[in-house]
Parts: structure tokens; C-alpha cells; sequence
């Protein structure tokens, strides 16, 4: 089962667990924080220390069982992760992870998620780490217990714990047939021992439920109504808020008309803390109307003036996303260099590709419920760092650590940082000045547009050569970025830290180090090329609010190497599959290529004829995720440079599927996401502030336009450790279409968006 | 104010400003979590509803518009208990994502499928135009929404009721 966010809001804190008659649950161990690690992928806060190496995921961190799994006396089982709900299914993953170790019935175990007094500390939820993190942690935790399980049965029977099994109903048999229950087993046993690194694992040819398609826990509330989302929660006294800004970030409002929205009937307070600005009132209507009173104000810039390059109005893209670059002072970091003799030199392409700024675009505006009674802070969050939630607050509010607390609950999907951590401490703020009322604050629509972090715009450089052998003799690939991750650890990550008076100062922009990278992300080729030369230039200062979205450079970096690989197998004249597999000698990445070919028939496909082509892509996310292979058909309008994808397939090995419909699910959607980045999408910018509010302004793909049809091959590796999914389809899907597009069309589009004008343009008369 | 509407067959008298928006009335005043706020201006269709069986923006309805008409929300469709046929579909199909645009989408689909007996895979796609899913769930969606209607149309036999 699951817990509804109402669940949350009335739940025992594990505190009041204690003492609980027959459960197994001791003291909660709470490991300190210190060593900086990749918990999320290197985004957010640095996260718990390791101080048990030698154990898996997240177990390394909090090696204490009675932290991840709790057996009741009546055998009901509640399992916690540090994780949360992003709508990418985890929450059932994890259920099918701990349910198989345990050996029990999905539905025996609750699964709480990120809640700071609850829950382990496992950093952010993001860089597709879920899996390998917590998932990794719950399977050997579950192995765990259910050996000490064994072992207390063994212990009561004065029998061998080797012909002892479990049977998949929360009962240990014996070799004589005789059963005994967990909760009973559990009642005489404490698991506040660390877990073992070598606890026997279930075998994978006897899985119950790892690796079966289980449908989601969460999908029947959110299709009927239910208490699904943050934004469904009711408490009682309630009131609605709105937080009041300029129209975009870097602006403020200019004497707004406070005194008249004081006085609107239903207003229940305008709150103030230096420049950071609120409504209160009963109604949430009340509190719209009232917003849009104060917006009526004049605005003004109060940050540095965008560049120059930036402020055309339209969708930024191509040499004025490089122009904006081009005004920042970068600090170069190389990230791969290898010198191998070669023969010479037969084809050479040169190549820049680019990326706008990109809006995360969630469906829902971000939103959160904050409560502040009896000196204790409350906020119910759907960002990604729920701990990261709190010690925003901490700071912000300057309240003791110990009277915050931040709870995950649902929102709509985020594919990164939007406005989630902003709007936490934005409601907390407002409840900290209305005391004892709880407050649900929502951003609007022109908020989230105006205010979230934007994906960067970057810009990328490749120099590449084939040799007479068509053998790749050098590869240069430079990227020129900002920090992707600006996920606030502290007051002056989020937007109501630089309102308050005293205001936080930003921190500086910092790159997450290789392997995982940020703009670097994926710019070593997991290929073996000759004379490899990889530099980022990175750009610390951000003249747009930007941070983490959904794969952060692996975007733009995949787009760029792949595109290479099929300019250069053209400028040979030779099979672009052909001349991947001739330079990966990863078995697994030849595997998925292979997937692909199969399925989609590559060696059978459409050769480019005008009006149709076919494109390929491959990579391996972070070169240490999910190996992911995309091909897609188009089909192009000449008349109008629409680039239609008539069919998608994809191939994908994350190792162990924990959920091979989920798997599927996940690389769908991100490859209708990244089709809709790479072909439509691009931020504009007007003089002074960002210039698209709405759907109108930044649309994104609706049906007329996505893929005739999607089929995703799950390789299933049975056993092996899982690698983390959701990101895996972003890059390869960037490049499929560039590629399909020029196979069809001889048309090379080398600067995201590839939008129906650009192609027509391109294409010329017809 | 108060205005007096039917929501999935049940008068309700609201004390609310006329031209409060039915979502925020739905949501609010009737705590029903179906519509979503998304937009405010009827481009996502986040907060879609059927009003006299028409679907509708309920972000941009002004409550006194609807006042002594029929609404009806993904509420009145079904249950967790006893899903409708187009909740059965979507679950079958595992159609959603974080799923903030479902419940839009399912009551976008059912004007479609209360009008249309057999909708082409075309016309389906049409009818989904005006709503917006960022997860990318739109190839399940349009499967769930042929899967309701070959259930509905006798095509497939409905699926047990859990």
C-alpha cells in the first residue's frame, strides 16, 4: 500500500513509534552529515557521510536496518526510503525491491517516503540515482531481515538455518513443514544491528515480483480523485496564499498598492519580510484577486541587465545563445585527454551545436502547505530534496534544526529543479507570520514560467576525423556552460533568500565533478576513439536563473556526439549503426545497439528520400546509467518543415528491471519530452526579463504531434545491479531526430530547437 | 453569494463570489481533487469538466455561468472501489506519469466517447489536442482512450471490477 499525502499529515512520527508493543523498531538512527558524495547525482546538499563502505547503495551511509525496514507484531511491514515520488514510479519499484527480499506480498509493505523525521537522508531524488541508491540499499536490507528472520526461526526449532525457506507469505517453514510467522518471529529480535555486506540474495529465476510488470500503486487515486497530490490537502483551518512578485526573475514590483488589498474583504494578512511579499485570505480566489491588485504595479529590474545578445524578444537560440556564452569568463576543466598514434587524416567535420534555455514546464505550478504552531515548523514539500527543504527553512526563518520539519508529498512532475523549492520556503515564511493557521501556497502559472530555474543554454564545439579504415584518428569536443546545479542547500538558494532583509547572498555556481558531471555530463564518449580531447568551459556566472533539468548537459553533449557520428558516417559514405559498433567495445552498449536494429528493423528502413528517414543515437547515461539506443522514422512536410516521427523504438538495459513496465513508461516519456525540447522549445527574452508566461508563449508537443507509435525493448539483465532510468532516453532521442531529419532531408540542423520554420528555411523553395 | 449547481448529480448550494472559477468551488468549497489547477487560462485543460455533458476550462467558468446546470467531474465517473470504463482503460494501459493531467485528460476523452460510438485513432488524437502532459504519457493515453472505446463499442469485454 501507499500513504496518501492526508496519511502524511496525520502519520505517528517514527519518535511515536517507540515503544511500540511487539514491533522491532529501536532507537532511529540518524547518521551524521559530512563527506561530500553523488547521492543525487552530486546535486544538492553534500548528504550523510559514508561511514560503512564496504555496504551497498545507500547502506553505506546508514547501515542501520531498523533505519530502511520496520516488522510489526501482526507481520505488516513499513519500509522507509529517502527517496521520493516524482511521478517516475519509484514508489512501486521500491515495493517490488523490498517485497521480494523479504520475501512477501507487495501489498504486506508501506512504503513511507522522504519525511526528515522518518525517513534516512539520501540526498536529493534526481540524477537518476533512486534505483541504485535506495533501491540498492532496500535490497540488501530486506536480504538482511529476512536472514535474521531465518536465523530466529532456526534458533526456535534448534535446526540448521540452511533448510529453513521462506514462503512468500511472511512465514519461515522448516524442514518438517511446521511455519512460523515474521511478526512473531520479529517480536523477539532487534533490528538495530548494521546491516551484513554479503546477506544471502533471493535467486532471480525465483522471483516473486522483482521484475515483473506490478501495476503502480499510486495510478487508481490519481485517475479517480483521490487524496493524490500536495495540492489535495485540506487541513483544518487552513488558509490559501499568494506570494506577490515582478513578472519575472530579476524584477520587482514598484509600490504596490498594499493598503487596497489590506482592505479587500476575505484578506486575512499581506505579509512583509523585507522585500519577499504575500496575500492571505480565506479564499484561494480572494488571494488571486488580490495578487493580480498588487501585480497591477509597475516593475523593475533590480539584477544586472541580461547580455545584450539575450534581448531580442523571440526564442533564443543558436549564435545568440552563443553570444550570451561568449560574455562569460569561463574556467576550463579538462575532462579527457589520450594521445595515440594514427594514420592520417582522410574526412574531417567541424561542427558547433547549441541549446536554448529551456523551461521545465511542469503541468501543475509548484505548490506547497506550511505550518508554524508551538515554535515547530511544518512544510509539505513535493520538492526534490526534502531534507535539503529543511534546512532551507532552518536558515531562512532562523529556527533551531530540530523544530523543522519537512515532509514529502506528491506534486506534478518537476524533471528537475522548479519552482518546488522556492514555494516551500515561500509558504514557510508566510506560515511563520500566521501562526497556528496552516497555509497552502500555489505558484501561477506566469510564476513558474517566470521565476523557476531554466535549463541552461549551452553551446558545444566538435572537431572529428576518419582515417582510410573509416577509424575515428581524433576527436575534439568542447562545451561551453553554466552550473546545472544551483539546487539551494541554504537561504540564498532560493528566491525568498535574496527578498528578506537581511537578504542571503547566492552561493557561487560550482561543477559537479566527472563521472556524473553537469555541463560535462556525457562529453566523454563512452566510445574508443583515437586522440580523444574533451574541455569544459565552465561558466560560474549566470546571467538567467538556471539549474538541474532532467539530464542535465547529457542533453545537449549526447546531441552533439551522436550528430557527429552520423556527419562523419556521411561524409564516408558509410552506415551510421556501422560506424558505433566499430568503435564501442562495451558488450552491453553493443547489446542495446543491437536491440534496436532488431526491432526497428534498422538494416530494412526507409532510406532518406525527401519526404521520409530514418536516425539513430546511443548512449550510456553518465556513461555509468542505463545504456539506452533510440531510432525514429520522420516523415517531413516540405511545405511547412514539419518533422513528424512516424516511429520510435528504443532499447534500454538498466541492469535488474525492478519493474519492466515502469522501465518502459520512463523511456517513453522521456523520449516524447525530448522530442518536444529538441524540436520546439526555447525560452525568449525581452530586454529586461524572460518574455514567454504561458502555454501560448513556450508551447510544448500536443497530440497532433507526437510519435505514431513507441515501441520500448526492456534487455533484461537478471540479477545485476540496477542503473538508473529516467534520464536515459533524453540525449539519444535529441539526436535521433537531427539525424532522421538529414536522412531525410540532407538538411543538417546542428542548433536545438529543429522547429518546422528552421527546416523549412533550410529546405528552401519547394 | 449563493449559487446552487449539480455535480455529478448532487445539488450543491456555494457561498462564493459569482465569478469565482468552478475549479476553485470544485476544489474548495466541494473538495473534489479531480480538476487541477494548471493554467488559469484554459491552454493545459488541466481542470477539465463536463458542464450539460460539454467539456469545459472549469479555470475560466465562472461558477455563476454553471449555476442550475449538470457538472460532472472524473468524481462521477468511478472510484478507486469501482473504476468507470475509462479509469479501467488508463489503469490497464498504466496510462500516467506523475498523472497531474489525467484526470483532464479522462474527462476530455469521455465527451468524445459519450458522442462518438467508434472515434478513428485520428479523431481521438484531434479530440486530445487542447490538453497538455509534460511526462510524455501521450502514447498510453491515446491507447487507454481506444481501449475504453472498443470496451465501450463491445470490442473488448470490460475488465472485472476490482
Amino acid at each position: 500500500m501507499s500513504m496518501s499525502p492526508l496519511d502524511h499529515a496525520k502519520a505517528p512520527s517514527r519518535r511515536a513509534f517507540l515503544g511500540g508493543g511487539g514491533a522491532l523498531v529501536v532507537a532511529f538512527s540518524l547518521a551524521p552529515r559530512a563527506l561530500a558524495q553523488l547521492a543525487g547525482g552530486g546535486e544538492g546538499g553534500a548528504g550523510p557521510a559514508v561511514i560503512a563502505p564496504d555496504l551497498k547503495g545507500s547502506l553505506k551511509n546508514h547501515p542501520w536496518l531498523d533505519a530502511w525496514i520496520r516488522v510489526d507484531g501482526d507481520g505488516r511491514v513499513t519500509v522507509f526510503t529517502g527517496k521520493v515520488e516524482l511521478g517516475q514510479g519509484i514508489r512501486t519499484a521500491l515495493i517490488q525491491v523490498a517485497a521480494e527480499e523479504l520475501d512477501l506480498p507487495p501489498g504486506a509493505i508501506t512504503l513511507v517516503t522522504a519525511d526528515t523525521r522518518r525517513t534516512p537522508d539520501e540526498g536529493l531524488t534526481a540524477g537518476s540515482h533512486s534505483m541504485q541508491d535506495s533501491g540498492t540499499a532496500i535490497l540488501n536490507a530486506a536480504a538482511n531481515v529476512r536472514m535474521l528472520l531465518t536465523n530466529a526461526a532456526a534458533a526456535l526449532w534448534r535446526v540448521p538455518a540452511g533448510g529453513l525457506a521462506t514462503t512468500g507469505d511472511g512465514h519461515v517453514r522448516g524442514p518438517d513443514g511446521r511455519l512460523a510467522a515474521y511478526g512473531d518471529l520479529a517480536a523477539g529480535l532487534s533490528l538495530h544491528v548494521a546491516a551484513v555486506p554479503d546477506a544471502p540474495l533471493r535467486n532471480p529465476a525465483d522471483y516473486r515480483t522483482l521484475g515483473k510488470p506490478l501495476p503502480r500503486v499510486d495510478i487508481p487515486a490519481k485517475l479517480t480523485g483521490g487524496a493524490a497530490y500536495l495540492h489535495d490537502m485540506r487541513l483544518p483551518g487552513m488558509l490559501h496564499a499568494r506570494v506577490v512578485r515582478g513578472p519575472a526573475e530579476g524584477t520587482r514590483l514598484v509600490e504596490p498598492d498594499i493598503q487596497a488589498v489590506e482592505a479587500m474583504p476575505g484578506v486575512v494578512k499581506v505579509v512583509r519580510r523585507g522585500a519577499f511579499l504575500a496575500v492571505v485570505a480565506e479564499r484561494q480566489w480572494t488571494a488571486i484577486q488580490a495578487l493580480r491588485h498588487l501585480q497591477r504595479a509597475a516593475h523593475a529590474r533590480v539584477t544586472a541587465p541580461l547580455p545584450a545578445g539575450a534581448a531580442t524578444g523571440a526564442p533564443l537560440s543558436g549564435d545568440a545563445v552563443e553570444a550570451v556564452l561568449n560574455t562569460l569568463t569561463p574556467r576550463d576543466i579538462a575532462i579527457e585527454d589520450t594521445r595515440t598514434p594514427t594514420g592520417p587524416a582522410v574526412h574531417t567535420v567541424q561542427a558547433r551545436y547549441t541549446r536554448p534555455w529551456i523551461s521545465h514546464g511542469s503541468i501543475g505550478p509548484s505548490c506547497a502547505l506550511a505550518r508554524f504552531q508551538d515554535g515547530e515548523m511544518t512544510i509539505w514539500t513535493h520538492s526534490q530534496g526534502t531534507f535539503d527543504v529543511a534546512r532551507v527553512v532552518t536558515e531562512l526563518l532562523g529556527l533551531p534544526a530540530e523544530k523543522v520539519h519537512a515532509i514529502h508529498a506528491e506534486g506534478a512532475g518537476c524533471y528537475g529543479q522548479n519552482g518546488a523549492d522556492d514555494v516551500a520556503a515561500d509558504a514557510a515564511v508566510i506560515a511563520f507570520a500566521v501562526p497556528g493557521r496552516p497555509i497552502r501556497l500555489q505558484w501561477m502559472r506566469e510564476q513558474e514560467f517566470g521565476w523557476e530555474p531554466l535549463g541552461p543554454g549551452m553551446v558545444t564545439r566538435l572537431a572529428a576525423s576518419l582515417d582510410a579504415d573509416n577509424r575515428i584518428v581524433a576527436w575534439r569536443h568542447e562545451v561551453w556552460s553554466n552550473p546545472h546545479n544551483n539546487r539551494p542547500v541554504g537561504a540564498g538558494g532560493v528566491l525568498a533568500g535574496a527578498e528578506v532583509d537581511p537578504p542571503f547572498a547566492a552561493p557561487e555556481g560550482k561543477p559537479i565533478p566527472m563521472p556524473e558531471g553537469d555541463g560535462s555530463r556525457n562529453s566523454n564518449p563512452l566510445y574508443t576513439f583515437a586522440n580523444t580531447h574533451v574541455l569544459y568551459h565552465f561558466l560560474k556566472d549566470m546571467p538567467v536563473r538556471v539549474s538541474a533539468l532532467r539530464s542535465l548537459g547529457a542533453h545537449l553533449n549526447v546531441f552533439s556526439i551522436e550528430s557527429m557520428l552520423d556527419e562523419l558516417a556521411a561524409a564516408a559514405g558509410i552506415d551510421p549503426l556501422a560506424l558505433r559498433l566499430a568503435h564501442m567495445e562495451d558488450p552491453r552498449a553493443r547489446d542495446v545497439m543491437q536491440a534496436m536494429a532488431a526491432g526497428f528493423d534498422w538494416a530494412g528502413r526507409p532510406r532518406g528520400d525527401g519526404r521520409r528517414g530514418c536516425g539513430m543515437a546511443f548512449a550510456r547515461y553518465k556513461n555509468l546509467g542505463a545504456y539506452c539506443a533510440v531510432a525514429l522514422e520522420v516523415e517531413i512536410d516540405r511545405e511547412t518543415g514539419r518533422a513528424w516521427v512516424r516511429r520510435a523504438f528504443a532499447a534500454v538495459d538498466c541492469g535488474q528491471p525492478a519493474n519492466p513496465d515502469g522501465v518502459r513508461n520512463q523511456i517513453e516519456g522521456g523520449l516524447i519530452q525530448s522530442l518536444s525540447w529538441t524540436g520546439h522549445e526555447a525560452m525568449a527574452f525581452s530586454p529586461e526579463r524572460r518574455a514567454a508566461f504561458d502555454w501560448s508563449g513556450y508551447p510544448i508537443l500536443r497530440f497532433q504531434d507526437v510519435p505514431g507509435t513507441i515501441d520500448v525493448r526492456v534487455v533484461d539483465r537478471p540479477g545485476l545491479p540496477f542503473l538508473g532510468t529516467a534520464e536515459a532516453a533524453q540525449g539519444p532521442t535529441a539526436a535521433a531526430l537531427a539525424n532522421a531529419i538529414a536522412d531525410a532531408t540532407g538538411v543538417r540542423l546542428r542548433d536545438m530547437p529543429l522547429a518546422p520554420d528552421r527546416l523549412k528555411a533550410a529546405l528552401g523553395p519547394v | 453569494m449563493t449559487i446552487t449547481l449539480t455535480v455529478n448529480g448532487v445539488d450543491h448550494a456555494v457561498d462564493a463570489p459569482p465569478d469565482t472559477p468552478l475549479l476553485y468551488v470544485l476544489r474548495d468549497d466541494l473538495a473534489l481533487n479531480g480538476a487541477k489547477y494548471g493554467c488559469g487560462l484554459g491552454q493545459c485543460g488541466a481542470c477539465t469538466v463536463h458542464v450539460d455533458g460539454k467539456p469545459v476550462f472549469s479555470c475560466v467558468t465562472p461558477v455563476a455561468a454553471v449555476a442550475g446546470r449538470r457538472v460532472r467531474t472524473v468524481e462521477g465517473l468511478g472510484t478507486v472501489d469501482t473504476p468507470g470504463i475509462l479509469q479501467q482503460a488508463f489503469i490497464a494501459e498504466q496510462a500516467a506519469q506523475c498523472g497531474y493531467c489525467i484526470s483532464g485528460m479522462i474527462m476530455r476523452a469521455q465527451a468524445l466517447l459519450d458522442g462518438v460510438r467508434r472515434p478513428t485513432d485520428a479523431q481521438i488524437r484531434a479530440h486530445m489536442q487542447p490538453n497538455l502532459c509534460r511526462c510524455g504519457t501521450h502514447g498510453r493515453i491515446l491507447k487507454a482512450v481506444r481501449r475504453a472505446a472498443d470496451m465501450m463499442g463491445g470490442t473488448v469485454p470490460q475488465a472485472v471490477r476490482s
